[in-house]
C-alpha cells in the first residue's frame, strides 16, 4: 500500500460508501435502485476487506480471498433478487415496493 | 429344551403348537380373504384345520397315555417376555391334565364346525363367522396348554374377546350388543381378579411358571399365612368370571343371544369351563390356600342349586340350557371345592359332549321353527326324530340316568361332598339334581312330547340336513359312551388313574376310601332324586297332574320371583350399574370441562398472540430493512460498549 494514503481514508471511504447504500435501501421505493444500492454496502464493505488486507499484506491474505466470496454471495443475491422483481412486475406491473404488500400478515 | 430331551424321538408331543396354530392360520386366512373370495370355503376351510388339530389333540392324548405315569413334558417355542428376574415362556406345558383337556377341546371344537356349515349356510356374515370361531379354538388351547400364569391370561383374554365378538354376531338388533357388552363388562370384573393373582404370585413366588409355583405352595402357606389365600381367592375371582358362577353369572344366560353353534361350543362346552380348568389346574395352590377351598365348594353348591331352581320356570329352551350350564359349572366347581378336581375334570369333559348336544340339539329346533319359545312347540319328535332321540339321550346323560355320562361324573361329584365330609353340600348336590332331572324333562317334552300347540309352526318343521344331524349323532355316541369309558368303575376309572398325577398334592393327607356300601347307597340316593325329578316332571306335563299352571298359581310370589330370575339384572342394575354410569358422568365432566378447559385455555392464548403478532408483518420491505438496521445498531452499540469498556462495570 502506497504510504501516501493512510489506513484510515480507505476506512473513512468505505464507512460512506455503506452509509450512502443503507440509506438508499431505506428511502429508496425503486426495487431495481433498493437492489443498486445493496451492492453499494457489499462493495463497501469489499473495500475495507482489501484495504486491511493490503495493510497486514505480509501476515495476511485471508481478507482478499474474502472479497472473492463477496463478490460470489453478491452475484447470487442479485440474480435471485432480480427474478424476485421481475416475477413481482409481471403480477403488477410496477417496481414500486410499498406498492407490493402481498405478504402483509 | 434339555439336551436329553433333544435326544429322544420326536413324537406327537412335538407338535404340540400345531394343534393352536392350524386354527389360528384358519381364522387368519378366513379373516383376510373370507369376505372377498373365500366367501363359501370359510366353513369348509375351518372345519378342515379343526379336523387337522382334534387329530394331533387325540394323538397327543395317546401320546402321554403311552408316556404312562409321570407324563409332563414342557415344549418352548420361544421366551416370550425376559426383564432381570421376569421370565415369561410361550411354553406349552403337555401332561395328562392338559391332553384331556386338548382333546376334549379338539373333538367337541371340531363337532361344532360340522354343525355349523349346515347352520350358518344361509348367514350374510359367515366369513366372520368362521374366522372367530376358530380364533376361538385358537385361544382356548393357548389357555390350556400355557405352563405359566401370564401365558394363561393371553389365552383367558382371547376367549373373552372371541365370545364378545359372537354374542354380538348378529349385531344388527339391539339385544345380541347389549348382551355382549354385559359378558364383556361381567368377564373384566373377573379378569381384574385374574391379574391381581398373576401379580400377587410373581411377587411372592417370584415366577408365574407352574413348575416354579405349585412346589413352593405349601411353604409360602407358612411363611406368610393368608397372601397364599388372597392369591387363590383372586384366581377364584377370575374364574367365577369366565366360568359363570355366583355373583359374575348372569352374562350367561343373555349370551344365549349368539348363534347357537357358538352357545354350544364356547357358552356350554368350553371357555365356560376354563374356570373350572384354572382351578384343577392350580390344585396344589388351592389345596394348601386353608379356606379358599372351602369358598370354591360353596360357591359352587349355592350357583348349582340357585341356578337350577330358575331354569325350573324359563320358556325359552336355550335359556332353559344356559341355567342349567351354570347350574353344571357350579357342581365342577362343587367338586375341586370338597377335593375331587379329577371328578370336576371327569364332568367337564361329559358336560362338554352333552350339552354342547343340547344346545345343537335346541339349535337344530330353533332352525327348523324359527321359535325359541317352548310354549309354542310340542309334538315335534314326529318331525324331528333324529333330533328328539339324540336331545333324549342328552337329556337323560343331564340327569344323570345310568349308564350315561352325567351319572358317573355327578354322581362321583355328589358322592366326594358326602365322603370328604360335606353333608351339607352333598344334600344340595343331590336336590339339585332331582331339580335338574325336572327341568329337562320338562323342556323336552314342551318341545318334542304331547300335541302340537301351533299348528303352523308343527307342518313348516322339518328334520334339520346331515350335515347337522351327524354331529348329533357323533356326541350322543359320547353322551352315552363317555362317562363309562373314562369313569368306569368309579374312583378307579381311566381318568383317575391318568390324571392323578397332574392334580396330586405332596404331603396331602388321602382320604378314606369309602366302603363299596356307602357308594352304591349314595349312587343309588343320586338316581332316585332323578327319577323322582323326572316322575313329576312327566306327571305334570303329561298327565298335568298336577297342573303346572295351577302350581304356579298357588305358588305365587315364590313363582313370580324365579320368572323373573330372583331380580338380580335389577339388582345389579341398582346397586352397580347405575352407580358406576354416575360415576363415569363426572368423569366425563372432570375430562370435558378441566381436561378440555385447560387444552382449549391454552389454544385461545395462542392465538391472541398471534393476532397480535400478525402486525409486525407490514409486508413493506422497507419496514423490515429498517428492522435490520435498527438490530444492527443495537448489536454495535452493546458489543462495541463492551468492547470499549462504557457498559463494562
Amino acid at each position: 500500500m502506497s504510504a501516501l494514503v493512510p489506513l484510515g481514508a480507505f476506512i473513512a471511504l468505505s464507512a460512506a460508501l455503506f452509509f450512502i447504500g443503507m440509506a438508499g435501501v431505506l428511502v429508496r421505493r425503486n426495487a431495481i435502485v433498493i437492489l443498486m444500492c445493496v451492492e453499494l454496502m457489499l462493495n463497501a464493505t469489499n473495500l475495507a476487506f482489501v484495504a486491511f488486507s493490503r495493510r497486514l499484506g505480509l501476515l495476511d491474505e485471508r481478507g482478499s480471498v474474502f472479497v472473492v466470496f463477496v463478490f460470489v454471495v453478491a452475484a447470487a443475491e442479485v440474480a435471485v433478487g432480480l427474478a424476485i422483481v421481475l416475477a413481482a412486475y409481471r403480477n403488477r406491473p410496477t417496481v414500486d415496493v410499498d406498492e407490493v404488500k402481498e405478504m402483509r400478515g | 429344551m434339555l439336551p436329553a430331551e433333544a435326544a429322544r424321538g420326536g413324537d406327537a408331543i412335538d407338535l404340540v403348537w400345531l394343534v393352536a396354530l392350524v386354527p389360528l392360520a384358519a381364522a387368519v386366512v378366513n379373516g383376510a380373504f373370507g369376505r372377498r373370495w373365500l366367501r363359501k370355503w370359510t366353513g369348509p376351510i375351518a372345519t378342515v384345520a379343526l379336523g387337522v388339530s382334534a387329530v394331533l389333540g387325540v394323538a397327543i392324548l395317546f401320546a402321554v397315555i403311552g408316556l404312562g405315569h409321570e407324563a409332563s413334558r414342557r415344549v418352548t417355542l420361544y421366551e416370550w417376555i425376559g426383564v432381570g428376574d421376569f421370565h415369561v415362556g410361550a411354553t406349552a406345558l403337555v401332561d395328562p391334565l392338559s391332553a384331556f383337556m386338548v382333546a376334549t377341546v379338539t373333538v367337541v371344537s371340531l363337532l361344532i364346525h360340522v354343525y355349523s356349515n349346515g347352520y350358518m349356510a344361509h348367514d350374510r356374515g359367515i366369513h366372520r363367522f368362521f374366522t372367530w370361531l376358530p380364533l376361538f379354538v385358537f385361544f382356548m388351547l393357548t389357555l390350556v396348554l400355557a405352563d405359566n400364569y401370564v401365558l394363561m391370561f393371553v389365552g383367558w383374554e382371547g376367549v373373552g374377546l372371541c365370545s364378545y365378538l359372537l354374542i354380538g354376531f348378529w349385531f344388527e338388533r339391539e339385544a345380541p350388543y347389549v348382551a355382549a357388552k354385559k359378558a364383556f363388562v361381567m368377564n373384566r370384573i373377573g379378569d381384574w381378579g385374574f391379574t391381581i393373582g398373576v401379580i400377587l404370585t410373581f411377587l411372592t413366588f417370584g415366577s408365574v411358571a407352574f413348575h416354579d409355583v405349585f412346589p413352593k405352595a405349601a411353604e409360602v402357606q407358612k411363611a406368610e399365612p393368608g397372601m397364599l389365600t388372597l392369591i387363590a381367592l383372586a384366581f377364584f375371582l377370575g374364574a367365577t368370571g369366565k366360568s359363570a358362577q355366583l355373583p359374575l353369572y348372569s352374562w350367561l344366560p343373555d349370551a344365549m343371544e349368539g348363534p347357537t353353534p357358538v352357545s354350544a361350543l364356547i357358552h356350554a362346552a368350553t371357555m365356560v369351563t376354563a374356570g373350572v380348568y384354572l382351578v384343577a389346574r392350580s390344585t396344589a395352590l388351592f389345596a394348601a390356600a386353608g379356606p379358599a377351598l372351602l369358598v370354591v365348594a360353596v360357591v359352587g353348591a349355592i350357583t348349582a342349586i340357585f341356578a337350577a331352581t330358575i331354569a325350573l320356570v324359563q320358556t325359552d329352551i336355550k335359556r332353559v340350557m344356559a341355567y342349567s350350564t351354570v347350574s353344571q359349572l357350579g357342581y365342577m366347581f362343587l367338586a375341586t371345592g370338597v377335593g375331587a378336581p379329577i371328578a370336576a375334570m371327569f364332568h367337564l369333559a361329559t358336560h362338554a359332549f352333552f350339552k354342547a348336544l343340547l344346545f345343537l340339539g335346541s339349535g337344530s329346533v330353533i332352525h327348523a321353527t324359527e321359535e325359541q319359545d317352548m310354549r309354542r312347540m310340542g309334538g315335534l319328535r314326529r318331525k324331528m326324530p333324529v333330533t328328539y332321540w339324540t336331545m333324549l339321550v342328552a337329556g337323560g346323560a343331564l340327569a344323570a340316568i345310568p349308564p350315561l355320562a352325567g351319572f358317573w361324573s355327578k354322581d362321583e361329584i355328589v358322592g366326594a361332598a358326602f365322603t370328604n365330609g360335606y353333608p351339607i353340600l352333598w344334600g344340595v348336590g343331590v336336590f339339585t339334581g332331582a331339580l335338574t332331572a325336572f327341568y329337562v324333562t320338562r323342556a323336552l317334552y314342551l318341545t318334542f312330547g304331547g300335541e302340537p300347540r301351533d299348528q303352523h309352526l308343527y307342518e313348516h318343521a322339518h328334520e334339520s340336513p346331515q350335515v347337522m344331524t351327524i354331529p348329533l349323532l357323533a356326541l350322543a355316541v359320547g353322551a352315552v359312551l363317555a362317562g363309562i369309558v373314562l369313569g368306569f368303575p368309579p374312583e378307579g376309572g381311566f381318568v383317575h388313574r391318568f390324571l392323578e398325577p397332574s392334580v396330586a398334592v405332596e404331603g396331602a393327607a388321602r382320604h378314606a376310601e369309602p366302603e363299596m356300601i356307602v357308594v352304591l347307597a349314595l349312587a343309588a340316593a343320586s338316581v332316585v332324586a332323578g327319577l323322582v325329578g323326572i316322575g313329576i316332571g312327566l306327571a305334570m306335563y303329561a298327565r298335568r297332574r298336577p297342573d303346572p299352571a295351577a302350581l304356579s298359581r298357588a305358588a305365587g310370589p315364590a313363582y313370580t320371583l324365579l320368572v323373573n330370575r330372583y331380580y338380580v339384572d335389577e339388582l345389579y342394575d341398582r346397586r352397580f350399574v347405575d352407580l358406576m354410569r354416575a360415576a363415569f358422568g363426572a368423569a366425563w365432566a372432570f375430562d370435558v370441562h378441566i381436561i378440555d378447559g385447560i387444552v382449549e385455555r391454552l389454544g385461545a392464548l395462542a392465538r391472541l398472540i398471534g393476532s397480535q403478532g400478525r402486525r409486525l408483518q407490514t409486508g413493506l420491505v422497507g419496514n423490515y430493512a429498517l428492522s435490520i438496521v435498527a438490530g444492527l445498531v443495537v448489536l454495535i452499540v452493546v458489543y462495541g460498549g463492551y468492547a470499549t469498556g462504557i457498559l463494562r462495570r
